[in-house]
């Protein structure tokens, strides 16, 4: 399932606005290494999560403006797997470029280099988790005028344990100390988001149309 | 005493509400193979409503549509892979050309070589814009692009909301072969269409909407 990647552009968004918010921070606290160290994985995550709901934005809402949403329902195949690949090919164009621009970002933020793997991991399953949330939120607001404001109002609640643990395994990263707990929590949180959020999707899809 | 079969389509006292409209006032019509239902009326009258009630998208408050004696919220799956569906909207991706759009919309239901999605482009006279993106169509160009979907679904019931809009007296010919051919063949349709349906020894019932 190939979308448009044509519109680079549209995908490239969520990126700059990623990479603005975490680069302003250095710049408008104090240049101190070990400050801009303590507030690093805050503002990682934090950045990380607001830009995944920007991104979630543009999940649904063109296809459910050309009509395509629609043949997707009436061709038969299951809703769930095909809100489920939309999902993973919109990871790609979002969730994707955040995290492989973020080893440079922690960097700019003051984390040591051996954090960066653990970084890199734990914000690749927490931003395939907030794509997913995103799904939800974006599919219980199709159609709704100035929707991306209500979305990100439906995620917030669900993204905070990501936020909570993601923060959390970058602080222990960047302090040394071994984050792989944290990291399983992430695992289950994405294990639970792939078979919860899709479901719930496709069913809000469907409520959308009628 | 002649048997006559059961019909292959039959919906029965079908209301349904559009906000605070009662748009659809017990509905009911039955239609055979090889035969076409011409749905007529001013504008808000609910054609269009009628339609996707029968697709399954919008779901009638009272009433039922039966497809080969079953109700369709029954067998489901089955419906919908002998139905084709064709909106208002051209369900087209604007950034992709003619033929990725074929591809992946036909793929949805069965895989189709890309030789034959040109021959099909061809027959309705946009083989041209085989390779150009749909945004750069006209609005005619754009319903033949979507038309071909229909016809290369290998649906046995065709549902058609306003087929022959913005398309020129030709391409309103061709679509009528094209939609006189499925009727022979042993198919179905249910076309919205403001102007007169006028096919060639196809049967066509004629409902009116107020």
């Amino acid at each position: 399932m190939r979308l448009a990647f044509r519109r680079w552009g549209q995908a490239a968004d969520p990126l700059l606005f990623f990479v603005m918010v975490t680069t302003l921070f250095p710049l408008a606290l104090s240049p101190e290494m070990s400050r801009l160290r303590d507030v690093a994985p805050g503002v990682l995550w934090v950045a990380a999560l607001l830009s995944s709901l920007l991104a979630a934005d543009t999940l649904l809402k063109a296809d459910a403006q050309d009509g395509t949403l629609e043949q997707y329902v009436l061709s038969g195949q299951p809703l769930t797997l095909l809100l489920l690949v939309k999902t993973a090919a919109h990871w790609f164009l979002t969730g994707l470029p955040l995290v492989l621009v973020s080893p440079l970002v922690a960097i700019a933020l003051g984390a040591p280099g051996s954090s960066l793997g653990t970084i890199m991991i734990a914000l690749t399953l927490g931003t395939w988790t907030l794509s997913l949330l995103g799904a939800i939120g974006a599919a219980l607001t199709i159609g709704v005028r100035r929707g991306s404001l209500l979305l990100s109002l439906l995620v917030l609640p669900l993204a905070m344990p990501v936020l909570i643990f993601g923060a959390r395994s970058a602080e222990l990263a960047i302090a040394g100390i071994d984050a792989t707990a944290s990291i399983y929590l992430l695992v289950s949180l994405l294990v639970m988001a792939i078979t919860l959020a899709p479901l719930t999707a496709a069913a809000a899809v469907r409520i959308a149309l009628d | 005493m002649t048997v006559i079969p059961p019909p292959a389509l039959r919906a029965q006292n079908l209301h349904a509400w559009r906000g605070d409209r009662h748009v659809l006032r017990g509905v009911s019509f039955r239609v055979q193979r090889g035969e076409a239902l011409h749905v007529f009326g001013p504008n808000g009258s609910g054609k269009t409503t009628l339609l996707r009630v029968i697709c399954g998208l919008l779901h009638a408050e009272e009433g039922e549509v039966f497809w080969q004696g079953v109700p369709t919220t029954e067998n489901n799956g089955e419906f919908l892979s002998t139905l084709a569906y064709l909106a208002h909207d051209t369900a087209l991706k604007g950034d992709l050309t003619a033929l990725e759009n074929l591809r992946f919309s036909v793929g949805m239901k069965r895989s189709v070589a890309d030789s034959a999605l040109r021959a099909m482009l061809g027959e309705l006279g946009v083989a041209d814009c085989a390779d150009l993106p749909c945004r750069v169509l006209s609005a005619g160009q754009r319903r033949r692009v979507s038309l071909c979907r229909v016809l290369l679904s290998q649906a046995n019931l065709w549902v058609l909301d306003e087929p022959f809009t913005n398309l020129d007296a030709a391409s309103t010919q061709r679509v009528s072969e094209a939609l006189a051919a499925h009727l022979h063949t042993g198919g179905l349709a249910i076309v919205a269409a403001h102007q007169g349906l006028n096919l060639d020894g196809g049967v066509v019932t004629r409902l009116g909407l107020t």
